[in-house]
C-alpha cells in the first residue's frame, strides 16, 4: 500500500528564515507516526504545507497520493485536523463549531459526536469566547475525531488536556488505528508518544535528523549497566561500544551501544556477576541526545 | 486611585510604541488637509470680495450646510476655511479617538493580552487610563499639529488656535465616550460599533441643528467644535463645556469599569444551542457578518429617513438674497435644489457604505491572522469559495444597506411631498447608483488581501484618498484626471440629472477585474 504522506527533501523559506530545510517524512498508511522536535522545528509549518495552506519552495510532497497544494478539495475530504493553537469564533457556541467543521469536511458520525462529546466531559452549549484553552483543544478533537476520515493531521492535541482526558484521547487514538487509520501525531508529551505510536520521526531545524520504530532508534543509542561484580574487571575499557566507564572496587558503572550490549555482557558473566541493573535508553534521553546535539 | 493606576505610565509607553505608525499618519493627514485648505482658499478666493461670493453661494445650498454647517465668518481665508473643516475634521478625530481607546482597552482584553498584563504589578484601571491617555495624546498632536500647520501658511494666530482646540477637545470627548463604551459589550467590535455610533448620531445632530432647530446644536460635542468660532470671534467658553463634559463621560467610564470582572461586559453571556445548522461557508460568513450588516442597514434606513424629512424643507431655510434666487434658479429652480440636497447626501452615503464593503472583505483577513481560516480551509471548501462567502456580504450587503436608505429617504421625502408614488422610485435609484462605486473598493481591498495582505489597511487609505478628492477636489480646483481617481466622480447625479448606465458599466467592470486579481493572486500564495 502507499503511504499516506511521503515527503522528500522538503524546502520552505519565510523571507531569510529557512523554516524546512529540506525535510523528510514517510507516514505509511494505517500506522500511528510520532511527529517530534523542539519548538520552532518546524513541525507546524510541514503540516501547513501538507494542508497546502502554504506552499513549498522545493521538494516532493504527496498526501494520500494526491499533490497538498492542487488537490485540496478532495484530499481534505479525506483528512482532519487539528490544529496546535485552535481559535474559535467567539459568538458562536462549541457545538454549532463541531457541526460547522464536520459539514464542511462532508459529514460526521452523529453517534461518535455524541459519544466524544461525554468522554471528553465537554459542554458544546458554551460561547467561542467562554471556553479555556484545554476546552478548545477538546473542541476541535471533537470534531476532527468524530468524522469518518482516513488520516487524522494532530498537532500537538493534548498539550492543554488534563491527564484524564490524555487518557480518553490516548484511547480514542487506539481505536483509530485498530480502525484502519492513519495518524500523524506531532507531540511533545513523549510517554504519549511511546504508548501511541508506531514509528516515530524527529524533526530539528528543518530536517530529520531521525526516523523509524522505537525499538530501531533504540537500537542505535545506549544501554546504562550498572553492575556488582565477582572481582575487580580489568579489560572492560578494551572492548568496543563501551563509554563512561566508573569501576569502584569490584562495582561497574558504564553505558554501553546497544548494538555491542552481547560481547560486553558475555565478559561482565566471565567475571561473575553479583547483580545487574541494565536499562534501556529512556524516550527523554533518546529525543535530549538529537534535541541537543550540534548539527 | 493610585494604586487602580499602578502601572498606567508603562501601558502608555506599550501603546505609543505600537501606535507608532497609526496616530501619526492621523496627525498627518489631518494636519495636512487644514493647512493646504487654508492655502488653496487663500490663494482661490485672494479678495473679500470673492470670498463673500463663495460664501453666499455654499450658505444659500442647504446640503452643504447639513454637510459642513454655516460659515460664520465669510470675510476670512480662516472662517471659510474653519467653515469647510471644523466638523468634518472634528468627525474624524473623534473617530480616530474612539479607535485608539478601544485597541488598548477591550480589543487587548477580549484577544488575552490584557490578562497577561493584568497579573503583572499593574493596577486595575490601568489599562482603561492608558487606553485614554493615548487617545488624547493624539488628540492633542492633532490639534498642535492643526494650530502649527494654519499658522505656517499664515492664518491668525488666535483662530489657529481655536481651529486646533475645536478638534482636539472633539477628540478628548471621544475618547471620554470610548472609555464608556469599551465597557459595555464584551466584544471589541461591538464596543467599537458603540462608540462609532455615537460619533455618527453627534454628527447627525450637527447636521439637523444647521438647517434646523438652532438649540440642537449644544446637544452635540461635534457642534461644540463649530461654536467656538475660530477666526470669527473666538468664544473661549466653549471649551470649558467640552472639557467638564469630557471629564464627567471618563469618570462614567472607570466607575463602570470598577464594578465587573476582566473580560466581561455588562451583559451576561448566554449558552448557545448544543446543535449547530450552519450549512456550509456562506453560513458561516452569515453568522459572521450579520451582526454588523443589520445595524448598517437599520443605522442607514435612519439615516435615510432624516435626509428625506429634511430635503423638502431645504427652500424654506435658502434666503430670499438676489444672489441665492440667481443660484437657485441656475440649479433649476426649487426643485433643481431639493434634488441637489438629496444627489450630495446619496454621495456621501456611497462613500460611508463603501467603508463597510471594506471592513466586510478585510474580515477574511482577520479570519486569517486569527487563525480560524486554517480549520475551515482544512476541509473540503477551497479557497475561493471561503473567500467568496465574505465577499458575497461585501457585494450584496452594500446594497441592502443603499437599499435601506434609498426606501427611507424616499419615503420620508415622499410623505412630505405628498408623492411617493414619483419620489421613492427616484429616490431609491439615487441610493442604488452608489452601489458599484463601493464595489469598486471592495474590490481594491480584494486584491490587496490576495496581492499584498500585510498592506489591507490600505484600502482604509483610499477610502480616505476619494473621501478628500471629492471634499477638497473642487475646493482645490483639481485637474479633471485627478477627480476621475475616484469612482464617485462618475457616478450619475441623481435624482435630476439622466442616468447614464454607461459609467455604471464600467465601474462594475474595475470592480469585477480587481476582485479577480485579488482572488487569483490568493490562490497562489501562503494562508496566514
Amino acid at each position: 500500500m502507499a503511504a499516506a504522506i511521503a515527503i522528500q527533501h522538503l524546502v520552505k523559506t519565510f523571507g531569510r528564515t529557512r523554516a524546512l530545510d529540506g525535510l523528510d517524512l514517510t507516514v505509511e498508511t494505517g500506522e500511528v507516526h510520532g511527529f517530534l522536535g523542539p519548538n520552532g522545528a518546524g513541525k507546524s509549518t510541514t503540516i501547513r504545507v501538507l494542508l497546502g495552506l502554504l506552499r513549498a519552495d522545493a521538494g516532493v510532497t504527496r498526501l494520500l497520493g494526491g499533490d497538498p497544494w492542487r488537490d485540496v478539495a478532495t484530499l481534505h475530504r479525506r483528512l482532519a485536523y487539528v490544529p496546535g493553537d485552535v481559535t474559535l469564533w467567539p459568538n458562536l457556541s462549541g457545538g454549532e463549531v463541531i457541526d460547522l467543521l464536520g459539514r464542511l469536511r462532508g459529514g460526521l458520525n452523529e453517534q461518535r459526536r455524541a459519544d466524544l462529546l461525554e468522554r471528553f466531559d465537554l459542554d458544546p452549549t458554551k460561547k467561542g469566547r467562554t471556553y479555556s484553552k484545554g476546552n478548545r483543544q477538546k473542541l476541535a478533537l471533537v470534531a476532527a475525531l468524530a468524522s469518518d476520515v482516513e488520516l487524522l493531521i494532530l498537532d500537538e492535541p493534548t498539550s492543554g488536556l488534563d491527564p484524564i482526558v490524555g487518557e480518553a484521547f490516548r484511547d480514542c487514538i487506539i481505536e483509530e488505528r485498530a480502525s484502519g487509520r492513519t495518524v500523524l501525531l506531532s507531540s511533545h508529551i513523549l510517554s504519549e508518544v511511546e504508548a501511541l505510536c508506531d514509528r516515530v520521526s524527529i524533526i530539528r531545524a528543518g530536517r530529520t535528523v531521525d526516523s523509524g520504530t522505537l525499538a530501531d532508534l533504540r537500537h542505535l543509542t545506549r544501554t546504562s549497566i550498572d553492575a556488582e561484580l565477582a572481582a575487580p574487571p580489568n579489560g572492560l575499557a578494551a572492548l568496543p561500544g563501551v563509554h563512561g566507564l566508573d569501576v569502584e572496587g569490584t562495582r561497574v558503572r558504564c553505558q554501553v551501544d546497544t548494538a555491542q550490549l552481547g560481547g560486553v555482557l558475555a565478559e561482565l558473566t566471565r567475571i561473575g556477576v553479583r547483580s545487574l541493573v541494565s536499562q534501556p535508553p529512556t524516550l527523554e534521553e533518546l529525543f535530549l541526545r538529537h534535541y541537543q546535539a550540534v548539527p | 486611585m493610585r494604586e487602580a493606576l499602578l502601572g498606567a505610565g508603562e501601558l502608555v509607553k506599550l501603546a505609543l510604541r505600537r501606535d507608532r505608525i497609526m496616530i501619526p499618519a492621523w496627525v498627518y493627514a489631518l494636519t495636512a488637509t487644514a493647512a493646504s485648505t487654508a492655502y488653496s482658499f487663500a490663494h482661490l478666493y485672494d479678495t473679500p470680495q470673492s470670498r463673500l461670493e463663495f460664501a453666499a453661494g455654499v450658505a444659500s445650498n442647504a446640503s452643504t450646510l447639513a454637510m459642513y454647517g454655516p460659515v460664520h465668518d465669510p470675510s476670512t481665508v480662516g472662517g471659510l476655511t474653519a467653515w469647510r473643516l471644523v466638523a468634518i475634521g472634528a468627525t474624524l478625530v473623534g473617530v480616530m479617538s474612539v479607535l485608539v481607546v478601544m485597541r488598548h482597552t477591550r480589543a487587548d482584553e477580549e484577544a488575552g493580552r490584557l490578562e497577561l498584563i493584568s497579573a503583572g504589578v499593574v493596577g486595575r484601571q490601568a489599562a482603561l487610563a492608558a487606553g485614554v491617555i493615548v487617545a488624547a495624546i493624539a488628540s492633542v498632536a492633532v490639534g498642535l499639529g492643526a494650530a502649527v500647520g494654519l499658522i505656517a501658511v499664515g492664518m491668525p494666530a488666535a483662530g489657529s488656535i481655536a481651529f486646533g482646540l475645536a478638534w482636539c477637545t472633539t477628540g478628548l470627548f471621544f475618547a471620554a465616550v470610548g472609555a464608556v463604551a469599551a465597557q459595555l459589550s464584551e466584544s471589541a467590535r461591538t464596543a467599537n460599533g458603540i462608540g462609532i455610533g455615537v460619533v455618527a448620531v453627534a454628527y447627525l445632530i450637527r447636521a439637523a441643528a444647521d438647517v434646523g432647530p438652532s438649540w440642537l446644536s449644544w446637544a452635540s460635542p461635534i457642534d461644540w467644535a463649530q461654536q467656538l468660532r475660530p477666526f470669527a470671534g473666538e468664544r473661549w467658553w466653549v471649551l470649558a463645556v467640552a472639557i467638564a463634559a469630557s471629564a464627567l463621560i471618563v469618570w462614567g467610564g472607570f466607575v463602570l469599569a470598577a464594578r465587573r470582572d476582566l473580560g466581561a461586559g455588562l451583559l451576561p453571556p448566554r449558552p448557545g444551542p448544543a446543535r449547530g445548522d450552519l450549512r456550509g461557508p456562506v453560513a458561516l460568513a452569515w453568522r459572521l457578518h450579520r451582526g454588523t450588516l443589520l445595524a448598517w442597514t437599520v443605522g442607514f434606513a435612519v439615516y435615510g429617513v432624516a435626509i428625506g424629512g429634511l430635503a423638502d424643507g431645504v427652500t424654506a431655510i435658502v434666503g430670499t438674497s438676489d444672489s441665492t434666487r440667481r443660484i437657485l434658479t441656475e440649479m433649476g429652480g426649487e426643485k433643481g435644489l431639493v434634488d441637489a440636497f438629496l444627489a450630495a447626501a446619496m454621495g456621501i452615503l456611497g462613500l460611508v457604505v463603501a467603508g463597510y464593503a471594506v471592513q466586510a472583505v478585510l474580515r477574511l483577513r482577520v479570519e486569517a491572522t486569527a487563525l480560524r481560516a486554517e480549520p475551515v480551509l482544512a476541509t473540503r471548501i477551497g479557497r475561493i469559495r471561503w473567500a467568496w462567502s465574505h465577499v458575497l456580504f461585501a457585494v450584496a450587503g452594500s446594497i441592502a444597506i443603499l437599499t435601506a436608505a434609498g426606501l427611507g429617504a424616499g419615503l420620508a421625502h415622499g410623505l412630505r411631498s405628498h408623492d411617493v408614488a414619483r419620489q421613492l422610485p427616484r429616490v431609491l435609484g439615487a441610493a442604488l447608483v452608489q452601489v458599484p462605486a463601493t464595489w469598486v473598493l471592495a474590490g481594491v481591498t480584494l486584491a490587496l488581501f490576495g496581492l499584498a495582505p500585510r498592506f489591507t489597511a490600505v484600502a482604509w487609505g483610499v477610502l480616505g484618498a476619494w473621501l478628500l478628492l471629492g471634499q477638497l477636489g473642487p475646493v482645490l480646483k483639481l485637474a479633471q484626471w485627478a477627480m476621475d481617481l475616484s469612482p464617485f466622480t462618475h457616478v450619475p447625479k441623481l435624482p435630476g440629472s439622466a442616468l447614464s448606465p454607461a459609467p455604471l458599466v464600467g465601474l462594475t467592470v474595475v470592480a469585477a477585474l480587481a476582485a479577480a486579481a485579488g482572488l487569483g493572486g490568493f490562490r497562489h500564495r501562503d494562508i496566514g
